[in-house]
């Protein structure tokens, strides 16, 4: 459990010798707590205070790294049950599984759409994780085979090997063994082989066991044995299943400190029918899984899933911005009105959305007010007079448009008097306060 | 180490509301703990999904949903029967052809319709004004009037119009939607005017303000687990109503139900994207805990009676 900033201070050598930076060791106590610093700052540390902060300090679940290089994810991490209270810190990895009958062809196919998966959204990168190879279907050769294709069509990406048969796991393993994959899984009958193959390969290892109280069972035999980096699964498969159990796991391992669960959580989201495997894969991310492993990754499926994560793991403290631009909305000519916002993200898909429902082609000036919304930013003193004029002076905004017109929001109508003095030339027109109002507003106008 | 299940003390519990009537009747709410944590609490209902239905013919909706629909959408009547064929629990009538920049339909028009749909089916009834505040009171008021018995759920009441849409509800046994703009404290004020006005609270069901996958979920997610959260743990009976979430009208505005394949090569096909999207948006709202789902697309409202089958158990 997280200690408090005194906690810390009373393991601390309280010399004040500022070496650490701070001007005592009460302020850098107090920095350790709100995790703004590290204890290797303070060189007089015993060993005994490493000890016991570096256990406080340790999340209480166990963060893990699938992969190498500068595709390698890192999931677990977590420290809250509801993102309001903090945030979700590492967003889940989506894995498509390929089955070992699926060698040649089939893989390719499912390897390529791997590789081509990367979308742009609100200015993040965003991509299929992970490829989960399966022994369904095929013997440990195939494996291998499907293994192989995987490693040499797109290096790099992070391997799951999936197999309760060791043969078959070291048979593919052999061929990734320093790309630090996850071998899944650890059962009962065969933990100890398992185990033995992930600590050869410093491979991280994920446990199956069906119920909890298996899954606990296991997962303190598997550690027993000497593995460190752990993925649990209790065999939740259904939606029902996946909620109850992983809140469980969530909620002993955060409030409890109950080690034996406090590991990443994977899951199979398999359903028939794509949709209904995209609606699965969705509670899956909402509900503290840490894998999800898919069996198909249609572009149109990997759009919804992956924005869900991005809207699930964005900081609630942090307003997601879109970038400052002049956005054309429908077919916007030189004649077109021109609009201008803030950049807070809402304010600018609720504008966005009101325009285009206008049906009147317009361009949409994005000011960059470090994501807050318009009355918030005029208050904050970010959306003033003088700053609109140099943004549309300096975005080229001029370029866009034949006309002189700025149709600035409602809310800062106020704005309009100062605005004509900084932009010489230029109409200043009030629009409506509230976006709803916007396409009454420009219909009224074309 | 055994496990020793870590399970929540809730003093709280949503109200159950019951709307229409007869053996098609729906009765949403009742949960006793966070959605779905069945090892803690109960959940007698499951959550209703309505297929809303327009006024006036769908003709600015995006091409997949009008496909979906067909020919009924050119009449409410049959639109409505095709949504009770469709699967749905109930009927979400939206009489945006009352709005002054659609057709400006008179309250009595949309009164008239109001009363033919809800003659026309045997499953609940949602009313829903056009959004316009000023004359959604007095649609709302005709509406209301002219489905006297059939024990709707009317709205939306928001702050500015509440007093009058609430006594429409009131005067004709109408249960009432209350929505506040994705802010908990405005919820919860909503939810104190009215009962200040005399209107039960238990017939008050809660809407948060919905917003689409990829267009601000986050937002609408995390206040309706906090309105939860107040609920259940806080027990506090200002935030004990059931949740509905209109997710149809937010999710097909986006670019994400609309651009074409050739456009957004990227995004993969629009007939599958755009039933994802609802499906997916209407998945998140059921797990942050909607008790009742205002959707449009009959396919993606079977995605999402089918989740909550699973999540029902």
């Amino acid at each position: 459990m997280a200690l408090s900033g005194v906690e810390i201070f009373k393991h601390l050598p309280k010399t004040n010798c500022k070496k650490c930076g701070h001007p005592t060791c009460l302020a850098f106590a107090m920095k350790l707590a709100a995790k703004q610093a590290s204890l290797d700052a303070c060189p007089d540390a015993s060993d005994d205070a490493k000890k016991i902060l570096g256990e406080s300090a340790a999340p209480p679940i166990r963060d893990i790294t699938l992969g190498t290089g500068d595709k390698a994810v890192k999931v677990g991490g977590e420290i809250c049950m509801f993102r309001h209270e903090k945030k979700f810190f590492n967003p889940n990895v989506f894995a498509v599984a390929i089955k070992a009958s699926e060698a040649g062809d089939v893989a390719a196919k499912k390897i390529e759409a791997v590789k081509t998966s990367e979308i742009d959204r609100v200015g993040q990168k965003l991509r299929v994780d992970a490829i989960a190879v399966t022994d369904e279907g095929g013997d440990a050769a195939k494996f291998a085979a499907v293994v192989k294709q995987v490693v040499d069509g797109v290096p790099g990406v992070p391997l799951i090997l999936v197999s309760k048969n060791p043969a078959t796991i070291e048979a593919g393993i052999a061929l990734c063994a320093d790309k630090k994959p996850l071998i899944y899984a650890a059962t009962a009958e065969n933990a100890e082989a398992m185990a033995n193959i992930a600590k050869e390969n410093k491979a991280s290892l994920a446990v199956f066991a069906d119920g909890l109280d298996a899954l606990t069972a296991l997962s303190e035999k598997v550690k027993a044995l000497g593995v460190e980096d752990l993925v649990l699964d209790s065999g939740a498969r259904k939606a029902k299943d996946m909620i109850e159990h992983f809140t469980i796991m969530r909620r002993a391992a955060i409030k409890k400190n109950f080690k034996p669960l406090g590991y990443p959580i994977i899951t199979f989201a398999t359903r028939d029918n794509s949709v209904s495997e995209a609606v699965t894969a969705a509670i899956g991310t909402m509900k503290y899984a840490s894998i999800i492993v898919l069996s198909s990754v249609e572009k149109w499926k990997m759009l919804a899933l992956l924005s869900l994560r991005q809207n699930i793991y964005t900081d609630p403290q942090v307003p997601m911005q879109v970038a400052q631009n002049v956005y054309k909305v429908g077919d916007a000519k030189e004649n077109s009105p021109l609009l201008i916002t803030t950049n807070f993200s809402l304010s600018y898909f609720i504008v966005r959305g009101e325009v285009e429902n206008s049906k009147v082609p317009s361009w949409l000036a994005v000011m960059d007010n470090e994501g807050l919304s318009v009355l918030t930013a005029w208050a904050a003193g970010k959306f003033t007079a003088s700053k609109i004029a140099q943004f549309i002076t300096e975005s080229g905004a001029e370029k866009n448009v034949s006309h002189k017109e700025l149709i600035i929001p409602g809310y800062v109508a106020v704005l309009s008097g100062a605005l004509e003095e900084k932009l010489p030339g230029w109409k200043i027109t009030v629009g409506p306060r509230e976006a709803n109002q916007l396409p009454t507003f420009l219909k009224a106008r074309a | 180490m055994a496990l020793v299940i870590p399970k929540e003390t809730y003093s709280g519990k949503i109200y159950s509301i019951q709307l229409g009537s007869g053996a098609k009747a729906v009765t949403i709410g009742g949960a006793s703990a966070l959605p779905f944590l069945g090892f803690e609490g109960t959940f007698p209902n499951r959550p209703a999904v309505a297929l809303e239905v327009m006024d006036i013919a769908p003709d600015d909706w995006p091409e997949t949903l009008k496909k979906a629909i067909g020919s009924a959408g050119s009449n409410p009547v049959q639109w409505a029967k095709f949504c009770q064929q469709s699967g749905a629990d109930m009927v979400a009538l939206r009489l945006m052809g009352t709005h002054p920049d659609q057709k400006n339909k008179s309250p009595e028009e949309a009164a008239k319709i109001a009363a033919e749909v809800a003659a026309a089916i045997d499953i609940p009834l949602m009313i829903l004004g056009s959004g316009h505040a000023e004359k959604d009171t007095q649609v709302l008021q005709a509406a209301a009037a002219a489905t006297r018995g059939k024990n709707c759920a009317i709205g939306k009441a928001v702050e500015e119009n509440y007093k009058t849409v609430a006594a429409a509800a009131m005067a004709n046994d109408h249960k009432l939607i209350a929505m506040s703009q994705l802010d908990v404290n405005l919820a919860k004020q909503l939810n104190i005017l009215l009962t200040q006005m005399g209107f039960d609270k238990e017939r008050i069901i809660m809407d948060p303000m919905s917003s689409a996958l990829g267009y601000g979920l986050e937002y609408t997610y995390s206040v309706m687990e906090r309105i939860r959260l107040a609920a259940l743990l806080q027990n506090d009976p200002m935030m004990q109503t059931p949740i509905v979430c209109d997710i149809g009208a937010n999710v097909w505005k986006v670019k994400e139900t609309m651009a074409p394949d050739a456009e957004m090569p990227e995004w993969g096909g629009l007939e599958d994207r755009a039933l994802a999207w609802e499906s997916v948006t209407a998945s998140a709202m059921i797990t942050a805990g909607a008790d009742m789902l205002i959707m449009r697309h009959p396919g993606a409202a079977a995605k999402a009676k089918e989740v909550i089958s699973e999540l029902m158990g």
